[in-house]
């Protein structure tokens, strides 16, 4: 029991992971695609009004995720947030100034440059660094008998690997903002046209990271996989090929923006799965030199008890916010019209 | 100065400001947000266009604060990992869960309906509108109930034993963790001084536009619903508040001997006010009723707790230093705190009598001003409350309870992330204090822009284009122009 548990949490908790990736992945992309698609002000109103219903509900995934993680497996929540202590710090900045720039700037228009200046920086935080921190919890870190980062602060986290990584991420991210952008915007409006042509080159850069990045995490960092999953880690890697190619092809050629942007959404989420399938065992890896081990499944898993309490806490949750996510989504369908600016 | 340089200090000072900060804009959002809930119920019942107005106005006002609460509530989440690593270690198998719970069932209840709230008013039906409106409260008050599951399993641990090697606590039941001795007591407690906050900003907004002659209807039912949630509440807190302090006569000896200044073993009396000589170990205070804190706790005026010196001397609390103690600091908190009940239970009062008779208040310049004034009283009794609470149990971050399983205690300065430095700290706090500085500034611009701006309803806005379009079409001087802004100003006030 106690073993089903600890695995059914780790996939859980990449699930949540895949949430946020999804779901914020497109606002926060449209926070740093704002100053290069939107020209003027009205442009950049309709930007936050295609996201203003959703990104708070959108940024909580990422609060259930680090509380899942704190919960189910305290060790790798312990190590990761006060190793990459300067970047999870710079990440919370950027979303603490990102979440008060959406009021701030509708009520206070006088300053609304330094808002916007808020926006744009706090969404290019999270975009980048949530890449580097899970290259480099993949990659592995040095760590002391405690289970403790031993490293250099900060500049020890950047290396070759998890900047790839990081841009990855951002790619995705960028991808996903010019999917839903295209999505919302008025219809024909200049900001569609932008954001419907940005598609494609975002996607092309983001199929060429992800193929730079597996060469260079299959073949110079190599960590040891679970050979038993090998199918699925092919499986995954086609689907985030498939899905952004599906997405380039028909935001090329029928202009169905909504599929465009399920195929990209479908590509982030075989992205997760796919790390997911070649982490298992292993939530944060070891570098070689490490003194402390890796903190995997076995060693920092939660006791038998709590995880059945968060599996009933979790069964009971998530269906309750699939439905208001439901209610959200379809409140708000549809693209933005000028009226709606008015509103608000 | 080695505090300088000294993590467990520095921590200790980046978590106390970055959740002192915190807690500005969660009381104003849980007690603004029963206001809201409150308001448009008035308009589901009457749809008169000045009270959709008027929840126009407290949205606005709610969400403002709203996104602080939210944006400083993820530095608390990320914060147990990122500075107190040692501490998440030790209490993950059981403090995890009430803070994925509290995401799950609070924060997508919550963010999720304010977006209807924000951009929904033509969107959905004005039943769903308003059970929006409630369900946002009930969100922030869920939200609440978790985090302070999570906090009172702190101050009196339950559910859970040390493990084998003696690292981490671990849960053995469920629901006398989450149901742990303080939690009933401190949740009603804090919950209810947050809606005394609430309804006292309401009362300096309604006062506000009553010293300024404008906005009278509104400012006057907005009185009515403040003064009424102010009075319920102020009373309720008899109850809770005493509840709170039977806890902490009864699981924390070392907190109660804080808050009373009792360094040796007494029968403890009641000051209104006083200084602890903490070098001489004393009380300096004009006046004491004999046994009076015995009696509260007990029944008589009899009844000895042991002082700080006494419990230093036994195993439970043996890891307490006395002359390091901030004896002082809790005393004066803890008595600031209810001297600030005390005109809280005032200003209700008197808002109350002059609300409801006759509405009196609209012309008592004085009680206006008490009125706008009065959010100050709620605010430093949260803020010296949640002092007590927590510097009361030091050294302690999770605190050896009477009744707490053996072995689950963790000293404060065991608790700190090892990876993380001191300059990296110091780094931290910088930007903490710049990055809240500039919200806070940002904050204060919006909400004053909006309580200027004041409720609109509708109609008001078409009487301003009338005027505006006389202005236009009669372009022959400035005293016509002069009258018909006049006459626009008139129109938006009667529109209210």
């Amino acid at each position: 029991m106690m073993e089903f548990l600890s695995v059914l949490w780790f996939f859980l908790i990449f699930v949540l992971i895949a949430g946020y990736f999804v779901l914020d992945g497109f606002d926060l992309g449209i926070g740093v695609l704002s100053p290069f698609i939107a020209k003027n002000d009205e442009e950049r109103a309709v930007l936050r009004r295609a996201i203003g219903p959703v990104w708070d509900g959108n940024e909580v995934w990422l609060l259930t995720a680090g509380g899942a993680l704190f919960a189910a497996f305290p060790d790798a929540y312990a190590t990761t947030f006060s190793g990459f202590y300067l970047a999870v710090m710079l990440v919370l900045f950027g979303l603490i100034v990102r979440a008060v720039s959406f009021e701030f700037r509708a009520g206070d228009p006088s300053w609304g440059k330094l808002w916007d200046a808020c926006f744009f920086v706090g969404s290019l935080l999270p975009a980048l660094l949530l890449g580097v921190a899970v290259g480099n919890i993949f990659a592995g870190i040095p760590m002391d008998a405690a289970g403790d980062y031993a490293g250099v602060p900060l500049i020890g986290l950047i290396t070759p690997f998890t900047l790839l990584t990081g841009l990855l991420g951002l790619a995705m991210f960028l991808a996903a903002g010019s999917c839903w952008a295209a999505l919302k915007a008025p219809l024909p409006s200049c900001l569609q046209a932008r954001a419907a042509r940005l598609r494609l080159p975002l996607q092309v850069i983001a199929l060429a990271l992800f193929a730079v990045v597996s060469v260079y995490a299959l073949v110079l960092v190599g960590p040891e996989m679970d050979p038993n999953l090998g199918i699925l880690r092919w499986l995954f890697a086609a689907l985030v090929v498939v899905g952004l190619l599906a997405s380039l092809v028909v935001g090329k050629t029928s202009g169905d923006d909504l599929k465009a942007f399920l195929a990209q959404s479908a590509s982030m989420i075989a992205l997760v799965a796919l790390l997911a399938c070649s982490m298992f065992p292993v939530l944060v890896n070891a570098t070689a030199d490490s003194v402390g081990p890796a903190i995997t499944l076995a060693n920092a898993a939660s006791s038998e008890l709590s995880l059945t309490w968060m599996t009933i806490i979790l069964c009971i949750g998530l269906p309750l916010v699939l439905v208001y996510h439901v209610v959200i989504y379809r409140t708000f369908r549809g693209r933005v019209n000028p009226a709606d600016l008015e509103e608000y | 100065m080695e505090a300088f340089a000294d993590v467990a200090v520095l921590s200790r000072i980046q978590f106390a400001l970055t959740v002192a900060y915190h807690f500005l804009f969660v009381p104003l959002s849980i007690g603004l947000g029963l206001i809201l809930a409150i308001n448009e119920t008035r308009y589901y019942r009457s749809r008169k266009p000045e009270d959709a107005a008027a929840t126009k106005f407290w949205v606005k006002v709610f969400t403002a604060t709203f996104a602080i609460g939210v944006a400083t509530g993820i530095t608390m989440e990320f914060s147990f990992g990122t500075n107190w690593a040692n501490y998440s270690r030790f209490v993950g198998d059981i403090f995890g869960a009430p803070l994925a719970a509290e995401a799950l069932f609070a924060f997508f209840l919550e963010s999720i309906f304010l977006g209807v709230l924000l951009f929904g008013r033509e969107r959905v039906s004005p039943k769903f509108y308003m059970v929006s409106s409630w369900l946002v409260w009930a969100g922030s008050c869920l939200s609440a109930l978790w985090i302070l599951i999570a906090n009172s399993w702190m101050q009196t641990p339950a559910g859970a034993e040390l493990n084998a090697d003696g690292t981490e606590a671990v849960i053995t039941d469920f629901f006398s963790a989450a149901f742990n001795p303080s939690i009933f007591a401190r949740y009603t407690h804090t919950v209810d001084a947050l809606l005394i906050m609430g309804a006292f900003v309401a009362m300096a907004v309604a006062g506000w536009y009553m010293l300024k002659g404008r906005n009278a209807e509104f400012a006057m039912k907005t009185m009515r619903i403040a003064a009424v949630v102010g009075i319920v509440t102020s009373c309720a807190m008899i109850v809770f508040a005493h509840s709170s302090a039977v806890v902490v006569w009864n699981e924390q000896p070392t907190k109660l001997a804080m808050m009373e200044g009792m360094y040796d073993s007494e029968v403890p009396p009641l000051y209104a006010v006083g200084i602890v000589d903490e070098d001489n170990q004393e009380v300096i205070a004009p006046f004491a009723i004999p046994g009076g804190t015995s009696f509260l706790a007990t029944g008589n005026f009899e009844t000895e707790y042991p002082g700080l010196n006494e419990l230093a001397q036994t195993e439970e609390y043996g890891d307490m230093v006395v002359e390091d103690m901030p004896v002082g600091l809790v005393f004066q908190s803890y008595h600031l705190m209810v001297a600030m009940y005390g005109l809280i239970m005032l200003t209700s009062i008197l808002v109350l009598v002059f609300t409801f008779k006759g509405g009196r208040i609209a012309k008592m310049r004085w009680l206006q001003w008490a009125a706008v004034l009065s959010p100050i009283w709620p605010f430093i009794a949260i803020q010296t409350g949640w002092i007590t609470a927590e510097v009361g149990r030091q050294p302690w971050v999770v605190y050896p309870s009477v009744t707490g399983p053996d072995g689950v205690s963790l000293l404060t300065a065991d608790g700190i992330s090892m990876s993380v430095s001191a300059p990296e700290l110091w780094l931290t706090l910088g930007l903490f204090v710049l990055v809240y500085l500039v919200l806070l500034i940002g904050w204060a611009r919006v909400i004053g822009r909006f309580i200027k701006e004041g409720p609109v309803a509708e109609g008001a806005a078409a009487a301003d284009a009338a005027a505006v379009a006389v202005v236009a079409a009669d372009a022959e001087g400035d005293v016509v122009v002069a009258e018909a802004v006049a006459a626009a100003g008139d129109s938006k006030k009667e529109g209210e």
